[in-house]
This record gives C-alpha cells, structure tokens and sequence, in this order.
C-alpha cells in the first residue's frame, strides 16, 4: 500500500458516550430516541455543539436515518451520511473507516459514527423468521431448521475446531473473560452477574459447541463516538486517540450462497488483517488490548487466529483466562465485558471500548496502553477491523 | 424412498424463487433427483444458484442431475428451540454436506437417525428424499443419512 493512500493518523476520536443499555425490551424509550441520546451523550463527551455535527456513518441498515438525526438536532448541514452494506456487526469498523475517510478526504468536518438497536421494540436476533412459506437462498436452510445466526456460525466453527484440534476450553475462556471484566464495568448488563467455569460447563447447549455463556445477548441500547481531523483534534479535553488503520472486506466468495464460500472455516478476516497492520504499520505484538466481537466465542477464537495472535494450532495453549486478562495477560480481551457481557450494541460498545483504552479511562484499564485493536463482527460479510493509538503511536 | 418428517411441522415452506433461478432444483427434489447448476461454458458445477458462472461468466448454465452421495463437511447439533414449531423438538442435527460428484459444492440438510449420534466429518452420506406432496406449496426436502 502506498503511503499516501492510507487513513495512518489522519483522524482521530474525540468522544464517545452510549446510552444505558438494557436487556432486550426493557428500554423505556423507542429506538431513534436512543440514538439521539447516544449522539448527544458524544458530543458532550467530545465538548462540541450537536448542531456542529455534519456526518453520520452507520452499518447493519441502521434504522435512525442520518437525515433525520440531522434534522432532529438542528444540524447546520449535512455533509456526510454513509451507511456500510453488511449484516451482522461486520460494519462496525467499516463504518469508522467510512468516517475517518470522509474527513481525511476533506468531505466532513464532524463526523459521528453510531449505532442503535432495541431488540425489544423491532424482534429479536435470537429468534428464527417466523414466516410460512421462503424463497430465495433462506429457502434453502429454513426448512431444515437452520435458522438463527447461532445456526449459520456453529457450522463454521465445528469444523474450525475439527481442522486444528481446539478445545471447548478455548471457548470458554473466552466467555470468562468477557464475563470477569464486565464485572468491573457498571454500564455492563452482567454486571454483579459473575460466570465461573462450572456454571459455563453446565449451562445448557444452544447449538453444539455453543453454550448458553459462548452467545451473545440481547440488548436495547445505542452507542456513539464523535470523530475530526486529525489537526482538530488537539483542541479537544481528552487526548487525541488516532485512527491507525480502519479496513473492511472479505476474502474469495465469502458471500457464496448457502455455506458455499471456499474458505468456510474462517472469520474472514484473511484479506482484512493483512491491510490492517499494512496500513497502521503495526503487527500484532504491537497491539496492547485486543476487543474482539463475539456473537460467539467461536467467531473470538478465529478472529484471534487471523490476525495473527496465536497460530490455530497454538489456540488451546493462547486462549486462557489468564493470557486473556486485564490484569497481565499477554492480550487482554474484550476489557468492558464485550457483546457478551456488557451489551450487544452490534460491537460499537467495543470500538468505544478500545478509545477508553487509549484515553485511560477503561474500568479494567491495560497499564499505559498505546495501540488498541478491534475485530468487527467475525463470520459475516465484509467483516471489518480497526487499531486506535496514543499521539506516542503517530 | 420417502420418510415421515424429520422436524415437526410449523416451520417455513420452501418455495422456487420468484426470478426462476432455483426452480429445476425444486421440481427435481420432487422427482427425486437432485439436479444442481452446472456451466455450459466450463462444465463446472456451481451453488448456490447465481444467473452467472464465477469461474467463465458465462450465462449459460444448466440444471443437471448428480448423484445424490456425498460426505459430512461440517455438522450442528441445535438445542435451542428459535421457533415455536420446536418447542417440542428436543435436538436435531444440521449436516453441510459436500458432494464429491459436483466439484464439492455444499448443500445442506438434516442428517436423519438419532439426534444424538456421533458426528463425524467426513462421514459419508447418502440423501433421502423427505416429500411434503399434501402441503402448500407442495414440496420435497433434502436429507441424507449414514452410508
């Protein structure tokens, strides 16, 4: 990659702030509301004028329309309104890359990049379609019950599992440690709510090898962070944290129909990763907290994996509760409880998670973290990844 | 050879797609053949159905029957009932299976027998055509069993 094609520090975040968020139909307030509250809560968090707000980038086919948010809050204009295509959470830093390209290309001033999503007022993730008659490529896995993203993902990670000789242990690990940081963090749903490794062995199965504990949950909520122009962002009361690198995309015929994509094994981030430190001209090593989406644990490990942390094969030895913990593990995870146990903001709650990190406000802070890294949504298609960095980091 | 349903019924109907692209595989389940799309262009098979071969982009491609044989590529045993249809069901097996005469492409379906049988990768498999000929739509699944 040339160096004068690339985001490296051109952009930076400079609030963040998400609503409380809640078990799945227990907000009291409907879902644009949410994410009004949540743009609100990160201009406040960035110090800035709502009304100074010029762009709005999302993923997932958001419902809160960018002009209507716009015109909501008395914007003065609307320079900048990028949606990522993609289901799933796989836009979650693809939908940060959008930002901070919009304003590295001088297309927005102000750009805030957003989810919202309450399960309780629009259906469950959870939940199989409940119509009576498909067609189309759902026509052929529906009848068979395959039905749910657990379904969709089990496949994929029962053979990962196969081909390399992973151990449930893995999973449950990764589960753990979602579960022990959020106990540390007030705004997690689990929060009080601890998880030790005889209550995951004997919580009942979703789909093999997915436990009750390896799934996400589902929540009410949204979440938002605020970003400006990397020469901007020194006026601001936090600390600049970069945008060292933001990518998205999937490997060969990732979107193949119905489970026909030939890397089926994988989390997709092959092609992804490889970009991402390309561009933030970092490696792994580098990175000091790695959040990483969980719709399963399964999605954890290969994302893992892919980017290069352990080897598959080294995976059972890597994931441990102790390598993967706040307090001195060689790659902290997921240090506000992640989809798993803070909430499933569709993994914006991880992107804003990683800023924490850098700014140093994180409730399971990683001692003088510089480099913080996320993985969007495993298993979908485009996936997405991201690294944020100190001013030391530029 | 046909079989009682291997889920209890409620769940969704499969129905050809309104654009024709699925259709010949649909009308062959119900004749017990399983007829995939196969290139004219390169002779390749491909699925799922897409109006454009990947490896030539030639549009002319063909339904063409295969044999209905292939092994396990990777498997699921679901627990969590999704849907109210199964509530009741208790586990049920997910197969994805690849078919060795078709350039391995992947289909998926219910691997009938006891849910809880071992599941082996691998494992080679045969189809087993589930008819739903009362219903409405009428139509036929595709499952496999152990060779």
């Amino acid at each position: 990659m040339s160096t004068h094609r690339t985001l490296r520090g051109k952009a930076a975040v400079v609030g963040v702030a998400e609503t409380e968020y809640y078990k799945w139909g227990r907000s009291p307030d409907q879902e644009f509301k949410l994410a009004i509250e949540a743009v609100l809560g990160a201009c406040a968090s960035a110090g800035i004028n709502p009304t100074d707000v010029d762009g709005f980038s999302s993923y997932s086919n958001d419902r809160s329309d960018a002009s209507r948010l716009s015109a909501a809050l008395g914007c003065k204009q609307l320079s900048f309104a990028a949606m990522q295509w993609g289901g799933g959470g796989g836009g979650g830093s693809g939908a940060l890359a959008n930002a901070a390209a919009a304003i590295a290309t001088g297309q927005a001033e102000c750009v805030v990049v957003f989810r919202a999503l309450a399960q309780g007022q629009f259906g469950r993730f959870g939940q199989g379609p409940r119509s009576r008659i498909v067609s189309g490529t759902a026509a052929h896995t529906l009848p068979y019950g395959l039905m749910s993203a657990a379904h969709m993902f089990a496949m994929k990670v029962n053979r990962f599992m196969h081909d390399h000789g992973v151990a449930q242990e893995a999973l449950r690990a990764i589960s753990l440690a979602s579960y022990a940081h959020a106990q540390h963090n007030p705004r997690a749903v689990m929060h009080g709510r601890p998880l030790d490794e005889a209550t995951y062995d004997a919580s009942r199965w979703i789909v093999e090898p997915f436990h009750l504990f390896d799934c996400c949950q589902e929540n009410d909520g949204a979440a938002a962070m605020v970003l400006v122009s990397a020469e901007r962002a020194k006026d601001f009361d936090h600390d600049p944290c970069y945008v060292l690198a933001a990518v998205s995309g999937s490997q060969h015929r990732a979107g193949a129909p119905v489970h026909n994509t030939p890397e089926y094994a994988s989390s997709g981030f092959t092609t992804v990763a490889p970009r991402l430190y390309d561009m933030a001209q970092l490696g792994p090593g580098d990175v000091d907290v790695l959040q990483s989406y969980e719709n399963f644990t399964g999605g954890v490990l290969m994302s893992i994996v892919e980017h290069g942390f352990c080897t598959a094969e080294e995976a059972n030895e890597f994931c441990t509760i102790e390598n993967l913990s706040a307090s001195g593990g060689k790659l902290p995870l997921n240090t506000s409880g992640g989809n798993l146990a803070e909430c499933y903001m569709h993994g914006l709650g991880l992107n804003i998670e990683a800023v924490r990190q850098i700014w140093g406000d994180s409730t399971c802070q990683v001692p003088d973290a510089q480099v913080a890294m996320v993985c969007s949504g495993p298993m979908v298609t485009p996936v997405s990844s991201s690294i944020f960095g100190s001013e030391a980091t530029l | 050879m046909s079989m009682t349903p291997y889920l209890r019924p409620g769940l969704a109907k499969p129905a050809p797609s309104r654009d024709g692209l699925d259709a010949p595989f649909w009308e062959g389940l119900q004749q017990e053949k399983l007829l995939l799309q196969r290139c004219n262009g390169c002779n390749r098979w491909q699925w799922g159905p897409e109006w454009v071969c990947h490896r030539c982009h030639s549009f002319d491609l063909r339904y063409e029957e295969t044999t209905a044989e292939g092994i396990i590529y990777s498997h699921e045993r679901i627990w969590h009932p999704v849907h109210p249809a199964l509530a009741e069901q208790g586990p049920y097996v997910v197969v994805l299976v690849e078919l060795a005469h078709a350039d391995d492409v992947r289909i998926v379906g219910n691997l009938i027998g006891d849910p809880h049988q071992p599941l082996i990768i691998g494992a080679a498999v045969h189809a087993v055509f589930e008819h739903h000929r009362d219903e409405d739509p009428a139509h036929t699944l595709l499952q496999w069993a152990m060779s």
